[in-house]
């Protein structure tokens, strides 16, 4: 089709035809970093946190007489533990993905250095924790029962600093050895020597930290000691709830005197850290449509004016010979040549709107593919928006054209 | 005359009654989201103790060497170590001062029937009641000897208090912290300050109100439960007495630019003296932020909450354009009827008026509709479960900012077609047909 008369119809209309390329690219820029965003948020939501997370359950245990020997307690209650039908297995441990009971700690690898430090989060806990989280050994072993020691939580952790070996995750290892096998060799939380004697794939630290080092964790053979514990327990998913009521229950009776707090699975745990994100989806997602919904309005709005407006030319057109397919086409490839005019403003807007994103939110940069996507999305918007005018355009009776008005 | 004018509005709006009700609802959508995400940022920056705020300092010593990569925790040295807080305290060159640490702890009553429950407070030091003006419903705060001599005694919330005492008097009873017996000194009125400044507001600013107080040499002295961030530099333990590990809040009352500058020069001089013992490496340089900029400093409002506010505001400029060029449309269409009028004798500005007027209209119904959509907005913030989500209410002021919103926007988006419509020439537009 000749896009002459088309282009010069809109050049009557300039002020009405640029509101509308601008709102289209306004909608495209915004629309491709709301898209973006959401992708990133989902992709932070889905991080696996290395632990077998269907199969856990956790209960909190925290002693009020000062007297209790925490040892023992444990010792006792995992003892008591093991004993509920279902039970696969049972540590006390201090951390965990996402409970943020976060204790970090540099990691050097020369004594008394600054060089290739690591921040990394510290994981301590009873012996099978490994097996219990459902951590995956990549390299190396297990600890062995005689290289436990208390954290010794009474002298502020002093037991980080006597500690003679420790499992680090790929990444962490990675990043204290870069290009080199970490199994074997010796990292210094305090001053004292503790050699990588495991590596396991993934372990997701307690809390959110920097972009890149969220799976930067040690795990140390250290019993907890502190007054407050975490129990896990591994069971079928199935056997989730029963098993925790039993826990609880069980733990009372062993000792009332203490507070039993947040029995919960995993899964609970994960969707609670998660929630503001989930919050962020969805108002993203809402604004998303919202934008498409404004814009389609528009669209659909001006074609309909414009329709109304042309009703005795496209009488003309249809009397001299014009088909219903061609006054449809017409108005189809009008609202084509708008949206693409928007789109080529919008892409540049979307970059530009990445840039102060990247500035001001920490976000990454726009992967381009988002572009073409953003493109086609907003083309077809703007088709189906335009039908229902369009059809009514082609409806138009050759016989208008002998009406006055 | 404007009654002619409204009168041709309406008439002129009900002939394409769903354009313009998809007029109205854009602008109203538009409108309701922005004031949904105004309100929620006004009370997340709201002035958590407006009638002391103003003398409210927080003075910032960074005892740590400068942070050798861009990506550390740009607030690692907000926090004060043990004996540089006793420090400051002992000074005394301020009118008031008080370190602060947050608590959690078991409590129970003496008699130990019911079950002792983990609740959540604050270590804090004497001047910490008089100077943040907390309403104590019977009995008072403790004074700075008790600090020194570790005395055992709590103030209580008026939550935790009823709780434990139901409404019998409680001042002169004892509670028991693990197996350590402290004396009930006071009970506070209900005091909810928000966000809760003074503590450790890195994360949760915002939510539940402290349960109870005691003195913070007391639970240093019992190893009570600590909360909040705890960073301890250097080879050796986490010991919160020594000076590698900071983790306490620190808040001074100075009431004139005077106390201020001397102050500064305080923490200077303190600063200057530290180096002499091989501490505070970074160049001297001691701050001092008021309340109010303290609370931005620290970002209390969360980058999320910031970020929705500008979507939102994004969407409503979308909404603009798409009335701008809708109502620009909807005028130049009728064309005919203007030049006709124009014909007649009226003036470009009667066209104008005739049509800003239709503009309004819509305004002030989109305005309506936004206000209904900013409280079921509000009500949807009400819902999420953070610690913000109940303070998610509008006030008047925000209800009279709705609506002034709507007005001015919808008008803004009139002028231009108005505006547009008016320069139609009469003459023209008669030949043409």
């Amino acid at each position: 089709m000749n896009l002459r008369p088309i282009l010069s119809s809109l050049t009557r209309h300039k002020l009405t035809v640029l509101l509308l390329v601008l709102q289209v690219a306004l909608t495209c820029g915004i629309v491709c970093n709301v898209a973006f965003m959401i992708a990133d948020r989902v992709t932070q939501m889905n991080q696996a946190s290395g632990v077998a997370e269907d199969e856990l359950v956790m209960i909190d245990s925290i002693d009020v007489d000062a007297r209790t020997n925490p040892l023992a307690r444990h010792t006792e209650d995992l003892a008591a533990l093991r004993g509920i039908a279902g039970m696969r297995s049972v540590v006390a441990v201090d951390a965990l993905p996402f409970n943020a009971n976060d204790w970090t700690s540099s990691l050097d690898t020369q004594p008394d250095s600054d060089i290739n430090q690591a921040i990394a989060s510290v994981y301590n806990g009873t012996p099978g924790e490994l097996r219990t989280l459902g951590l995956h050994l990549v390299e190396g072993r297990d600890f062995l029962p005689g290289e436990y020691l208390p954290v010794d939580s009474a002298n502020n952790g002093a037991g980080l600093g006597q500690v003679s070996t420790a499992i680090v995750t790929r990444a962490l290892a990675d990043k204290l050895f870069p290009g080199r096998s970490a199994l074997g060799r010796s990292i210094y939380p305090f001053s004292r020597p503790a050699r990588i004697v495991g590596i396991v794939d993934h372990l997701l630290r307690p809390g959110p930290h920097e972009t890149g080092s969220n799976d930067y964790s040690a795990l140390f053979p250290l019993l907890p000691d502190t007054a407050e514990v975490t129990y896990v327990m591994r069971t079928s998913p199935q056997d989730r709830e029963r098993v925790l009521q039993a826990a609880a229950t069980l733990l009372a009776k062993v000792d009332g005197n203490r507070i039993i707090r947040r029995p919960q699975t995993f899964e609970q745990m994960r969707a609670d850290h998660f929630h503001r994100d989930r919050t962020m989806v969805g108002m993203l997602l809402a604004a998303a449509a919202a934008l498409a919904f404004v814009t389609a309005v528009a669209i659909a709005g001006l074609a309909h004016f414009w329709v109304q407006q042309r009703r005795r030319t496209i009488g003309i057109r249809r009397a001299i010979g014009a088909t219903r397919g061609d006054i449809l086409h017409y108005f189809q490839l009008e609202n084509f040549l708008i949206v693409s005019g928007g789109i080529v403003l919008g892409l540049l807007l979307a970059m530009l709107l990445n840039l102060l994103l990247m500035k001001h939110y920490e976000l990454p940069r726009l992967p381009l593919f988002y572009l073409p996507i953003g493109a086609v999305v907003l083309w077809t918007l703007g088709q189906l928006a335009v039908l229902g005018p369009a059809l009514r355009a082609s409806n138009v009776p050759p016989v208008v054209a002998t009406r006055s008005v | 005359m404007f009654g002619y004018y409204i009168n041709l509005a309406l008439h002129s709006l009900r002939r394409n009654p769903i354009l313009t009700a998809l007029m109205v609802l854009a602008i109203g959508l538009g409108i309701g989201a922005s004031m949904t995400m105004i309100t929620v940022l006004h009370v997340m920056s709201g002035d958590p103790l407006p009638d002391r705020s103003g003398q409210l300092y927080y003075p910032h010593l960074d005892p740590w060497p400068a942070p050798h990569d861009r990506s550390a925790n740009p607030h690692a040295g907000d926090n004060l170590t043990l004996p540089d807080a006793l420090s400051l305290l002992r000074a005394q060159r301020a009118p008031l001062q008080a370190a602060m640490s947050g608590a959690a702890v078991s409590i129970r009553t003496e008699q130990g029937g019911a079950r002792p429950s983990l609740e959540t407070g604050h270590y804090v030091t004497a001047d910490f009641f008089s100077m943040f003006g907390v309403p104590f419903h019977a009995g008072s705060g403790w004074t700075r000897a008790d600090d020194e001599q570790r005395a055992r005694v709590i103030a209580l919330g008026s939550t935790l208090n009823r709780k434990l005492f139901g409404d019998t008097p409680s001042v002169g009873k004892i509670v028991r912290l693990g197996d350590a017996d402290f004396r009930v000194i006071g009970v506070l009125d209900d005091w909810h300050p928000q966000p809760l400044f003074y503590a450790d507001v890195d994360g949760r600013a915002f939510g539940k109100a402290d349960e109870f107080f005691l003195p913070l040499q007391t639970a240093l002295d019992l190893k009570l439960g600590f909360n909040g961030h705890l960073s301890c530099r250097g080879d050796g333990d986490d010991d919160r007495t020594s000076d590698r590990c900071s983790w306490l809040q620190f808040w001074v009352k100075l009431e004139n630019p005077a106390q201020v500058a001397s102050y500064t020069q305080f923490l200077a001089d303190y600063w200057r003296q530290q180096q002499a013992h091989g501490r505070f490496p970074q160049p001297v340089n001691p701050q001092l932020y008021r309340l109010m900029d303290w609370l931005a400093y620290k970002n209390v409002v969360p980058s999320d909450v910031r970020l929705q506010l500008w979507l939102a505001l994004g969407f409503l400029g979308v909404c603009m354009v798409d009335i701008v060029g809708l109502l620009l449309a909807k005028f130049l269409r009728r064309s005919n009827e203007i030049s006709v009028r124009r014909a007649l004798g009226a003036k470009r500005r009667h066209v104008f008026v005739q049509f800003g007027t239709e503009a309004a209209a819509i305004g002030v119904a989109g305005g309506v509709l936004g206000l209904l959509i900013a409280e079921l907005g509000l009500w949807s913030v009400r819902q999420r479960p953070d610690g913000y989500a109940q303070l998610a209410n509008m006030d008047v002021s925000m209800l009279l900012g709705t609506f002034l919103l709507a007005v001015f926007t919808s008008v803004l988006a009139g002028l231009l077609p108005a505006w547009r419509a008016s320069r139609i020439a009469p003459a023209i537009q008669l030949k043409a047909q």
